[in-house]
């Protein structure tokens, strides 16, 4: 048993006037996770903390926060792996808070359905499915992992400077589209993101790269579809106006 | 008040399968107490059958064979009209999941490939290497953002409002305003999961509390089966995190404390490809004779399958060990245990996904067809939820466009918010006798001791016993949180009476049944008992406890017989 420190930001917008820490202390089992932490204070010390938690294995993407400075899933994050007996606990940047740890994540999806996130299927979809190659998924399979858990959007410095970009997980998601070898949606719709807010916004500084949970790194996405913009382009301004 | 022609509660599969195949036109919503994408459906790993054929040895492949094996696995106990829709619309589905943009594994010359799973005469199972629920859910989500579906996100649907055999509609919690909300529906569709949590040792979220099926057993609607609880035989020592059948079924050994391939005593021919129920038992077997690894657990080992298909076939699950068991699967085996994975019973409802309430229809782990009998096979749980939540859309848009509404319908679901109310203003005012976490903790223990993969009358009745006393306690309590917004204690105190009601569903329904199949197995009578017991056991509320009345089992061709693999 490893007693452990918890200094949680408590926040409730409808009674408090700022944010301020709590203080609690954990005895712990080997291999607790934050999560597990959280759970039990909660169960046993405050029956009022708030905070977001699903599937407790790093795939439904419900439980981004701030651990010791870092932003990452609270399941995932054991005790033992922090080497330090005090755990600062704040709810994701970028985002509004709702209550102590639940962020209000509405920007993350809109940008979301900004892109049109569904296959744009071509006229005629061959009806035992279609024939692809493992080969030509290869470069989208990264970005398959992704459980939008708005860690990245969280973590990206130009989302911070709050314009309106559409964030990494949402131009990955894009990309993944767009290289699908099924997808047919028209250059034109996707091009959208040819704009200072969109694709070109990125300072491909890789803060996503360095805390997404699941190893996407959504910049390739990003600088996939500005490679693809500009080829596009170009390929443009060579074919006759009909 | 809210109001929409057909309200879905639940946004895993089942209930996005039902608001895509929903008839345009309607107006519909999908209520969830997480945001859809956090459902547990997610999770799901290994994949979804279909007879597809794109094995190499699966050409012979069909979906009576499909059907046959499910049937097989359900001991007998599947429906097998059921069973046989389930399979036959497996094949049409899987297509239209790949047309809606699923990035399912291939095999070379571009097919979707195929696997091997447990209790299957063929390799059927698709998938996309170990993270097929995440692909579905994401695509299935995805694709509702093309249409015009209202979500409801973190509301929690509290109560079912059902007068004189109808559906009239709910009432829900809303955590971000705290308030309670009437909800006004033509048609309801719940696609609310299972229960995992009602066990202390669960691969389920931590969400999986099952209220959906108590709140509709609590209104009226019979559960079904649900003395048949699925063990998973390969959880994560520890954690409890599903390991996917997909890991035996790329060929993973499963090995006691003396080095041996011990499923060679229990199943020669399938080994570790024997059924789930079979499995589970042989492990817990195992480590009860003193076979296991500090009495806990036994080695699930790939180490033989080679770093490359490891990478590329079971990555998740590299990163599971890496990350919640501190191990490589490449370097070290696996230690396991079995642990509560799907229930099998549920809210009793026909082919059409149609319950014996007018307007109200279940799809997914929360009802039951029956297509997975006593015993579910794996890779039969995501195909169920989308060709049932399918078959749930179809039929409450009939039902709605055939219909006339009510005019009192409005004073229903007024009249039970308003009575929820009460009781959450009662919680508010009084002083609480006990903590609803620590009644919540006692029972997972309870279920989890006296329930689960061995059962026998003795503890059987204790933990029906002592479940009572837990509802004797549970109305002392109170809320200790004075804030309704995002109060996760008053959705702990709603969703934990409905667990009562499942808990004590399932043991009574198992101290009853007096023979063995599938999933259950009674030390006291370990025979399979056709004579007396091929039949659906049918749980009715009374506020007494529940009643129990039994229905024949619908066989068409398959004529029950030993079951051997």
């Amino acid at each position: 048993m490893a007693k452990y420190l918890f200094r949680i930001l408590r926040f409730n917008p409808a009674r408090d006037e700022k944010p301020y820490f709590q203080e609690f202390s954990y005895e712990a089992s080997e291999k607790d996770s934050v999560l597990d932490a959280l759970r039990s204070i909660r169960d046993n010390l405050d029956p009022t903390l708030a905070f977001r938690y699903s599937c407790r294995e790093a795939v439904c993407g419900a439980c981004g926060m701030v651990i010791n400075g870092q932003i990452t899933l609270a399941c995932r994050t054991i005790l033992e792996s922090l080497k330090s007996q005090v755990v600062v606990i704040e709810p994701l940047p970028n985002f509004e808070i709702q209550k102590d740890l639940m962020v209000d994540m509405t920007p993350f999806w809109k940008a979301l359905r900004e892109i049109k996130p569904f296959l744009h299927p071509q006229p005629e979809i061959p009806e035992k499915g279609y024939r692809i190659e493992e080969k030509q998924m290869e470069r989208i399979y990264q970005f398959i992992n992704c459980i939008l858990c708005g860690c990245c959007y969280s973590a990206c410095p130009v989302v911070a400077r709050g314009q309106g970009y559409l964030g990494p997980a949402a131009l990955a998601k894009l990309y993944r589209f767009v290289e699908d070898p099924r997808d047919k949606r028209s250059f034109s719709s996707w091009a959208k993101v040819d704009r200072p807010d969109g694709v070109w916004a990125c300072d491909t500084v890789f803060r996503c790269h360095e805390v997404c949970p699941k190893n996407v790194r959504p910049a390739d996405g990003i600088e996939g579809l500005r490679r693809k913009l500009v080829v596009e382009k170009i390929k443009r301004l060579f074919k006759k106006e009909p | 008040m809210v109001e929409h022609d057909i309200v879905i509660v639940g946004g895993g599969l089942a209930g996005l399968s039902a608001a895509l195949n929903a008839a345009p036109g309607l107006d519909i919503a999908v209520i969830s107490k997480v945001h859809p994408l956090r459902s547990h459906s997610v999770a799901a790993q290994g994949g979804i059958n279909a007879a597809l054929g794109n094995h190499p040895e699966g050409r012979d492949d069909s979906w009576e064979r499909h059907a046959f094996d499910t049937i097989k696995g359900s001991d007998y106990l599947a429906d097998q009209t059921a069973a046989e829709l389930l399979c036959q619309q497996a094949i049409p589905m899987l297509y239209e999941l790949e047309h809606l943009g699923v990035p399912f594994s291939r095999f070379p010359g571009g097919v979707i490939a195929q696997r091997p799973f447990g209790g299957a005469g063929f390799p059927r199972t698709c998938y996309a290497a170990d993270r097929t629920g995440l692909v579905l859910l994401h695509t299935l989500y995805e694709q509702t953002l093309s249409k015009d579906v209202h979500f409801y996100e973190e509301w929690l649907v509290t109560n079912l409002v059902v007068r004189d055999g109808r559906c009239y509609g709910l009432v829900a919690y809303d955590l971000q305003s705290g308030e309670i909300i009437p909800i006004k529906a033509r048609a309801v569709i719940f696609a609310t999961g299972g229960y995992g949590r009602v066990y202390q040792k669960s691969t389920n979220a931590l969400i999986n509390f099952g209220s959906g099926i108590g709140l509709a057993y609590r209104a009226g609607i019979p559960l079904k089966d649900m003395e048949f609880v699925q063990f998973h035989p390969t959880s994560l020592y520890g954690k409890n995190i599903l390991i996917t059948e997909g890991a035996r079924g790329e060929g993973g050994y499963l090995i006691n404390n003396q080095g041996k391939r011990f499923m060679a005593d229990y199943a020669p021919s399938a080994m570790e490809l024997a059924p789930r129920d079979i499995v589970a038992r042989a492990i817990q077997t195992e480590i009860q004779k003193g076979r296991g690894f500090e009495g806990e657990y036994v080695y699930l080992d790939l180490r033989h399958l080679g770093k490359e298909k490891i990478m590329k076939r079971l990555p998740g699950i590299r990163e599971i060990c890496l990350y919640f068991g501190g191990l490589d699967p490449i370097e070290e085996p696996i230690p396991i245990q079995p642990a509560q994975h799907y229930s099998m019973g549920g809210i009793d409802v026909n082919e059409k996904a149609a319950s014996p309430v007018e307007g109200f229809y279940a799809a997914g782990e929360c009802s039951c067809v029956s297509v997975h009998g006593a015993n579910r096979l794996g890779g039969n749980s995501l195909l169920e939820a989308v060709v049932f939540g399918k078959i749930a859309g179809l039929s409450a848009s009939e039902y709605v466009q055939e219909s006339q509404g009510e005019d009192r319908a409005a004073r229903l679901v007024n009249e039970a918010a308003a009575q929820l109310k009460e009781r959450i203003n009662q919680w508010l005012s009084k002083e609480s006798r006990g903590n609803v976490y620590q009644l919540f903790h006692r029972l997972k223990k309870i279920m989890m001791e006296k329930v689960g993969i061995f059962r026998e009358k003795g503890p059987l009745a204790e933990a029906l016993e002592e479940i009572g006393e837990l509802r004797h306690r549970y109305h002392q309590l109170a809320l200790r949180s004075d804030c309704l917004q995002f109060c996760q204690e008053l959705v702990t105190m709603m969703e934990f009476e409905y667990m009562l009601d499942i808990a004590e569903v399932i043991t009574k329904g198992a101290l009853a049944r007096e023979e063995t199949r599938g999933s259950h197995f009674r030390l006291d009578f370990p025979r399979r008992d056709d004579q007396n017991w091929l039949k659906h056991t049918i749980a009715e509320f009374t506020p007494k406890g529940p009643r129990l009345t039994y229905r024949p089992v619908k066989i068409t061709r398959y004529q029950p017989q030993e079951r051997k693999y």
